[in-house]
């Protein structure tokens, strides 16, 4: 991996962390993909566990992460991206494993192996990026889309006795004994990014105490979904999703 | 290691392939109750412990395919075990591991079906197992045992091939054998050497490119590379088509089965030359690859082939194949979970006989 360096008498403030493969990410201008990608391979890159860490890409707009996470990597089932990634933990207790998964993925048709892998407590990180809508598929409807919410299946609006109500999962998974920690974050502004940041830090670093799975939630838009500009998603997303999912860690080692 | 030879045991045949298993140095089971086969995982969770071996109790059999598929693309030698409907829930994951080249081992003892089915056994299954399962071209290295030794023998067995070519292993046997006890001698722990594993998710160190393990290639021109890949795997896997032939050389009549209904044949084939048919076995032992040269070379100088299975006709399809039209192919079967008897088989083997002598006249 080449280094890189900035022209003479200028500093260096911003690069692309080495652990991330230096080629053009295929998610859409705007998206929160690309900064969370960013975010997990600064955090491997600064905590040097590049060599030990083994992530799980399943079906969905990020199933194609291993084309730009330097890591070895599995590309899972829909939905079973835990459960993999607990078939890896358990052959390797001391390699660090995390999942990558959409709300359809992780809180649909995976509903059972989300629960019952952090029930088992593995110690797993898993990256949970919820932008209300299906992606990869063209923008139907998700377990987490918004009551009213426009998209290609509830052309009228998700209508709450036809369509349930928005699964808000990471609230049922911090009532599990096995949950270590579990938080709510975003990536909107260069504020939410920090925080953003720490909370993966700390995420990795709790792996490590081998007590539970940590579960980020990272409340993300999808402007080519929502049909909005990224700024227009952005502004929707603070005003619409974080009202329904509220930012915040829900369960921190040691607090709860 | 201890070179003293085994003792012969009487086991079931689910803890005698359970028990083999741990020895044949499996990381990892991951597995999930269903009659008639609860008796692995219940044996693999007493005695795993002591071999070091990972055993899981997954919430359903979607999640244990799953795990094996983790465990087993991370390196490790895993295994699974499950029956009929359980096995239909692992077929997704199954086309992904033939895809991803995932080498592991299942086990379905195959019950009635189908739907929920019965708890007896049936051969039903082996359309599943042989001409892939789930969606997509792919095969499953296929192996078919018929007593209790053979439930021991064939882990091993499964696992050496499975690892040789990179290919998910499958053992179809049934509840009668997973049921029944046996006299066994259980192969050595340690005597199944380890491969290298290079293309295992098990941490990228600085100097390699990383390994990833997937089923996607969303280019039709590499999806149809790898196709291919796969195929040639599954030509020069032909090589290793397995079968065991009874009294065949001098048989006027062929009886093809495999597993539990290979035995009754035998036996049946005792009857019928008892009675002075000169009657002969052939079993399959790998159900993929088909032996059908075997099968072909043995039906050239018979007069009829019966096909007998605990299903409506599924193997004799191969069977047909093999014979290519040269010979009469009859079939002889029963559903639902219901042991055919050497009798009826018999009663069969008589039947073809007098109506080929009729025609004759």
């Amino acid at each position: 991996m080449e280094t890189m360096t900035a022209p003479a008498g200028m500093e260096l403030v911003y690069r692309r962390p080495s652990t991330l493969v230096d080629t053009p990410m295929h998610y859409c201008p705007g998206c929160s993909h690309g900064v969370v990608h960013r975010l997990i391979m600064e955090v491997v890159e600064e905590t040097g566990i590049q060599e030990k860490t083994i992530g799980v890409a399943p079906v969905g707009c990020s199933v194609f992460a291993y084309n730009y996470l330097d890591v070895d990597m599995q590309e899972a089932p829909h939905g079973r991206a835990t459960a993999v990634a607990t078939g890896i933990k358990r052959v390797h207790p001391d390699k660090i494993v995390f999942t990558y998964q959409g709300d359809g993925d992780l809180a649909a048709i995976g509903t059972g192996e989300t629960i019952h892998t952090v029930n088992r407590g593995e110690s797993i990180v898993v990256v949970f990026i919820n932008n209300a809508i299906y992606g990869m598929t063209g923008g139907q409807m998700a377990p987490t889309t918004l009551l009213g919410m426009v998209t290609s299946t509830t052309p009228f609006g998700r209508e709450q006795p036809v369509m349930g109500y928005p699964l808000k999962i990471t609230e049922l998974i911090a009532h599990l004994p096995g949950a270590y920690f579990v938080t709510r974050q975003a990536v909107h502004t260069t504020a939410h990014v920090r925080k953003a940041k720490k909370a993966l830090q700390a995420a990795f670093e709790y792996q490590g105490h081998n007590k539970g799975t940590c579960f980020l939630e990272f409340v993300s838009n999808c402007p080519s979904g929502w049909k909005m500009t990224p700024l227009e998603a952005n502004d929707w997303l603070e005003k619409n999703m974080l009202p329904m999912y509220p930012l915040g860690d829900l369960k921190v080692p040691g607090r709860n | 290691m201890s070179h003293k030879p085994e003792q012969p045991r009487l086991m079931k045949g689910n803890e005698a392939l359970a028990e083999s298993a741990l020895r044949a140095g499996i990381h990892a089971y991951f597995g999930y109750p269903i009659t008639p086969q609860s008796e692995i995982l219940e044996y693999l969770t007493e005695h795993g412990r002591q071999y070091g071996c990972v055993v899981l109790q997954a919430e359903s059999e979607i999640a244990a395919i799953n795990m094996i598929y983790g465990a087993g693309g991370a390196g490790g030698r895993v295994m699974t075990s499950s029956s009929s409907p359980g096995i239909s829930l692992m077929q997704e994951g199954l086309s992904y591991m033939a895809c991803a080249e995932i080498p592991c081992l299942v086990v379905n003892v195959n019950r009635g079906g189908p739907g929920l089915g019965t708890i007896q056994p049936a051969q039903g299954d082996y359309f599943q197992a042989t001409k892939g399962g789930g969606h997509g071209d792919y095969r499953l290295i296929v192996l078919a045992p018929s007593s209790v030794q053979e439930m021991a023998d064939f882990v091993f067995e499964g696992f050496r091939l499975a690892e040789k070519y990179r290919n998910p292993a499958f053992i179809l046997t049934d509840g009668a054998l997973g049921q029944m006890m046996e006299k066994v001698i259980l192969p050595p722990a340690g005597s199944l050497p380890h491969p290298e594993k290079p293309w295992a998710t098990v941490g990228k160190p600085k100097h390699r490119e990383r390994n990833i393990l997937t089923s996607l290639h969303i280019e039709s021109e590499k999806m149809e590379k790898v196709n291919h890949r796969l195929q040639e795997k599954y030509t020069a896997l032909q090589r290793e088509a397995r079968h065991e032939a009874f009294q065949t050389d001098d048989a006027e009549v062929l009886l093809v089965a495999y597993g539990l209904s290979a035995r009754i044949c035998q036996k049946a084939m005792e009857l019928a030359r008892e009675k002075g048919i000169r009657a002969g076995v052939l079993r399959p032992i790998t159900l993929y690859p088909f032996p059908s040269k075997a099968v072909a070379g043995a039906a050239e100088q018979a007069s009829n082939v019966l096909v007998v299975e605990l299903n409506s006709g599924q193997m004799i399809e191969d069977v047909k194949l093999a014979v290519n039209g040269r010979r009469p192919v009859h079939f002889k079967g029963r559903m639902g979970g219901i042991i055919i008897s050497p009798e009826e088989v018999l009663a069969e083997i008589e039947h073809i006989v007098e109506h080929t002598q009729v025609e004759h006249v």
